[in-house]
């Protein structure tokens, strides 16, 4: 597999999210701080049809670690891309690790 | 032609524009029958019918606008005539025609008499003399004030009942040394018994009013050292400068007794349980109507009567009758808190007594009940009335009373001596809210169908608790119990991560010393968070530290518009808003904001709190914009905070004709001192230089209208999907009081308000309400007003441009970019023309792609 750098961990502040290009697609990275975990996901919110997701909030709701848009407040899913209120809809997931302090994307 | 327009309409005329007048039109409007009748209405005063109860706040705001019940536009619309300051002085009831004084003839169908009552001038000497006035309209307040600018230092009211001292209020708080003169041997006679009565006047006495009691006013002469001297059948005088006659009602049925309608002996228009009159085309109701002998001088047995009549009338069934009406009440005269139930004085046959006297507390309350010790049938109650709606339930709806009585007045020291009415026990039929005659059942059909889930819901959807306030309690209790029965624990922990409400968040951050979300949630939570709790942390945390909101600790917890310090658009760009503080603007700063906008090509447009909105900024254009601006001396404008807005001003008295003060210098001011107050929703200000009200105060969580003698101050109004007009909280303020006494109420409401909750939701929520409030803010029954204080000055202190902060801040600049690996632009943004300017483009366009427009970069 290749991975891709995009940043540095510090470019990412705790529990926000960026936004990475890479092979002309958006792709939103968060990091979780208390845990140092990184999820990638579409950029792209289905439901509020914008490149935003990387601006939204990360939530945990019951075991399920979500983003809510920021622009109406749909959850996805950071391990499965399904949107929590409407299980039509889903973003892509990617692969994403952290490797020498470089966030790298499977791509 | 259609079937409706076949039938020709019946006219009904309405004689008197009063509140029960008005509730008749009312009531019939909403009937399903309305489209067949025509209405007219004549009134002999020169505007439509107003709030009469509150004809005393008349003098606070000196506008007779907020007592407005209706408009005359909405009459026109409503498809009602309406006759002003004329009379109608003749009834013809054989041909079914009025007469007014003007000289119109109008045929009817049915005639509703709602002519009300006049003021009782005794048949003294000297009760024509000048300033010599009675308190029922308007025009009579107005005249009232007029003599006492005219140079009027002492005032006296004749009659010491319930507008008696109303009317005494009045006169005291027009500046004027006060007194109040009663015929009986105690005040409110008809309300309180001895005891009670004795409490009410020492009360009163304390207030600076001189009370004289058993005293007729034998005649009136010219004064020594006043304009008048009263003159005592006891010999005693008292020197006045206006005097006014209070001595009680007479039902208004002259009309009706020149029309050969049946009179009662002492007065009243004689009636039968649907309202109709000794003719059966002709209906009186409220104060003018006698029924089973019986005067009914409040206004909700006058609501009664006018739907009865509505029913009646548009029904032509006798759905509705009238049974008579409880005569109860309970107000604040003064600050003074008087409550009387049922049979007050005792006066039924082998009736018991239990009486509580506590003198330190200045409380009495006594309870009056039946023979066998199972029935309440009346209470006494001065100086505490909290008691009023449970015994008054347990007297309407005849419930069994406890083993001893006496517990329900005695005062509840200890948790198990749980004396309260179980709100279970109640009815279905149990009238709640006398004002608008909401039962039990009303309210627990508002939470099962309505889908209501608060006592906010509950008065918003059925008025219950928003006339006189005096349910409010019972209320509570009610809806509380009722959500517990649907099994919808009441549940009011923030989420999940949680098991605390907000307000108790807020204790625990300011108490504990808490700084970031990571020790709230190591400390008091558990998980890692969600979309609810992280912004309202966020939001305490600014509240109570003032600290950097992007700073790594909280930049995780800010919500869509903070963590950009922008306001995002259906298409992820932003809106950009500098604080214009009270509108005031200089030209040159205009221009910076056009040239920014042109540069950048953003959309333009004024906001409804005077500043300038700039859409369509893509996130990279941000910073770039606002160094632009912070270098041209703007601010932030915290339009994307939960935090304060726009102080609204008019031009104020440095331009304005009419102006009374400098409304935009003090609007700048509060601006200023507020500007970066995070709350736990958006405060909006508005301050007016004179009562005209440009600035539309009353509709803002802060109000402030400048009077001859000070500041106004309104709070918690609001605009909006639900509009609420503000309670006037504090009259005549010098600014420094006025500013203290905004500062604790905008802490205090920091403090215990719920997560997004605006002021107006937070009031209506408030256990206790504006009398509560003011107590806390003005008189600091709480000892908290210090603390409040400080704590609005720690975050007047802390205050930063959040903007200009991150200007500095190379590292923070870095996330304004769309990508964090490129310096590409998001290619899904894109705008089309209108007007000149851009807009997003819909999805149709997108496809089509020929008409959209390339956004400067």
């Amino acid at each position: 597999m290749n991975w891709t750098k995009v940043c540095k961990l510090e470019d990412i502040a705790p529990n926000t999210g960026v936004c990475a290009l890479v092979k002309g697609e958006q792709v939103a990275i968060f990091r979780q701080a208390s845990t140092d975990q990184l999820f990638a996901i579409g950029n792209y919110d289905p439901a509020g049809k914008a490149n935003v997701l990387s601006r939204g909030l990360m939530a945990q709701i019951g075991d399920v670690t979500s983003i809510a848009s920021p622009l109406y407040k749909h959850h996805f899913c950071l391990q499965t891309g399904v949107c929590q209120e409407d299980n039509s809809l889903s973003v892509p997931v990617f692969e994403v690790r952290l490797s020498n302090n470089n966030v790298e994307l499977a791509a | 032609m259609s079937e409706q327009a076949a039938i020709s309409k019946q006219r009904i005329i309405v004689v008197g524009n009063g509140m029960v007048g008005h509730q008749f039109i009312d009531s019939l409007l909403s009937s399903e029958q309305h489209n067949l009748f025509e209405i007219v209405t004549f009134s002999e005063e020169p505007r439509v019918a107003y709030d009469r109860m509150h004809l005393t706040d008349f003098f606070k705001t000196r506008s007779a606008e907020p007592l407005a019940m209706t408009t005359l536009e909405k009459y026109q619309s409503q498809g009602v005539s309406v006759h002003l300051e004329d009379k109608v002085v003749a009834i013809d009831t054989v041909a079914k025609t009025v007469t007014s004084a003007k000289g119109e003839s109008l045929a009817y169908d049915k005639l509703v008499l709602a002519t009300g009552s006049y003021p009782f001038v005794p048949p003294i000497e000297g009760n024509d003399r000048s300033n010599c006035f009675v308190y029922r309209t308007i025009e009579d307040l107005e005249m009232i004030t007029a003599a006492a600018e005219g140079g009027a230092k002492i005032g006296a009211v004749v009659g010491g009942g319930l507008l008696g001292l109303e009317a005494a209020k009045a006169i005291k708080d027009l500046g004027l040394e006060a007194h109040v003169v009663e015929f009986a041997p105690r005040l409110m006679a008809v309300q309180v018994d001895e005891g009670g009565g004795a409490l009410l006047k020492d009360k009163i006495a304390d207030l600076g009013v001189g009370v004289h009691l058993s005293k007729a006013t034998s005649r009136i002469v010219e004064g020594d050292s006043c304009v008048h001297r009263m003159e005592f059948a006891d010999g005693e005088a008292l020197e006045t400068d206006l005097v006014i006659f209070s001595a009680g009602i007479r039902p208004q049925d002259e009309l009706a007794r020149s029309s050969g309608l049946e009179i009662g002996e002492r007065g009243g228009i004689k009636i039968n349980n649907q309202c109709q009159t000794s003719d059966k085309d002709v209906y009186a109701i409220g104060e003018c109507a006698l029924w089973n002998g019986r005067i009914f001088g409040l206004v909700a047995p006058g609501y009664t009567m006018a739907k009865v009549a509505a029913s009646h009338i548009g029904d032509g069934e006798q759905t509705l009758t009238f049974a008579g009406a409880d005569m109860s009440t309970k107000l604040k005269l003064m600050g003074v808190d008087v409550a009387s139930i049922g049979d007050a004085q005792g006066v039924t046959p082998d009736a018991k007594i239990y009486t509580y006297f506590n003198q330190p507390d200045e409380v009495y309350k006594k309870i009056v009940v039946s023979a066998d010790n199972k029935r309440l049938l009346g209470a006494v109650m001065v100086g505490d009335a909290e008691d009023y709606g449970t015994l008054l339930q347990y007297m309407l709806n005849d419930i069994t009373l406890p083993e001893f009585p006496e517990a329900l007045i005695l005062p509840h020291h200890n948790d198990d001596s749980q004396t309260g009415l179980g709100v279970a026990a109640l009815p279905e039929s149990a009238q709640i809210c006398s004002c608008y005659d909401i039962s039990k059942g009303n309210i627990r059909a508002a939470i099962d169908a309505g889908g209501c889930c608060s006592v906010g819901d509950i008065k918003a959807h059925t008025q219950a608790g928003t006339g006189c306030g005096g349910c409010v309690p019972l209320l509570t209790n009610l809806v509380n119990h009722e959500l517990e029965e649907l099994g919808l624990k009441v549940n009011r922990d923030i989420c999940e991560h949680f098991h605390y409400t907000r307000q108790e968040l807020y204790h625990l951050v300011r108490v504990e010393q808490i700084k970031s979300f990571e020790q709230l949630l190591e400390k008091h939570g558990n998980g890692h968070g969600c979309e609810v709790c992280k912004p309202a942390a966020a939001n305490i945390l600014a509240s109570c530290w003032n600290d950097y909101v992007l700073d790594d600790q909280h930049i995780g917890l800010q919500d869509t518009n903070d963590i950009y310090l922008g306001n995002m658009q259906k298409d992820g760009t932003y809106s950009v808003v500098p604080r214009i503080a009270g509108g005031e603007i200089t030209p040159d700063k205009l221009i910076v904001l056009g040239q920014v906008a042109k540069e950048y090509g953003l959309y333009t447009k004024i906001t409804g709190g005077q500043r300038v909105d700039l859409f369509g900024a893509q996130l990279h254009q941000l910073p770039p914009i606002w160094k632009t601006l912070v270098e041209a001396g703007f601010e932030t404008g915290h339009a994307y905070g939960k935090s304060l807005r726009t102080v609204k001003s008019c031009v104020g008295s440095t331009w304005c004709r009419f102006g009374v003060d400098d409304s935009v210098g003090l609007a700048i001011e509060l601006e200023n001192r507020y500007k970066g107050l995070r709350a736990p929703h958006k405060i909006k200000f508005g301050v007016s230089g004179c009562t005209r009200e440009c600035a539309e105060a009353q509709s803002k969580d802060i109000g402030v209208i400048a009077t001859e003698n000070g500041w106004n101050l309104y709070v918690c109004g609001n605009g909006g999907m639900k509009p609420r007009h503000g309670d006037l909280f504090a009259t005549d303020l010098d600014k420094d009081t006025l500013i203290q006494t905004i500062d604790r109420l905008l802490m205090f409401y920091i403090r215990t308000a719920d997560r997004l909750q605006r002021t107006s939701v937070w009031m209506d929520n408030l256990e206790g309400g504006l009398d509560y409030l003011q107590q806390v803010i003005l008189n600091d029954s709480l000892e908290l007003g210090a603390d409040l204080e400080a704590e609005m000055q720690l975050n007047i202190d802390n205050y930063q441009c959040e903007w200009a902060t991150t200007l500095n801040d190379p590292d923070k600049l870095k996330r304004f970019n769309h990508f964090i690996n490129s310096d590409a632009n998001d290619d899904n943004i894109a705008f089309v023309e209108e007007r000149e300017q851009i807009r997003p483009t819909f999805e149709n366009e997108k496809a089509e792609s020929n008409n959209l427009i390339a956004k400067a970069s």
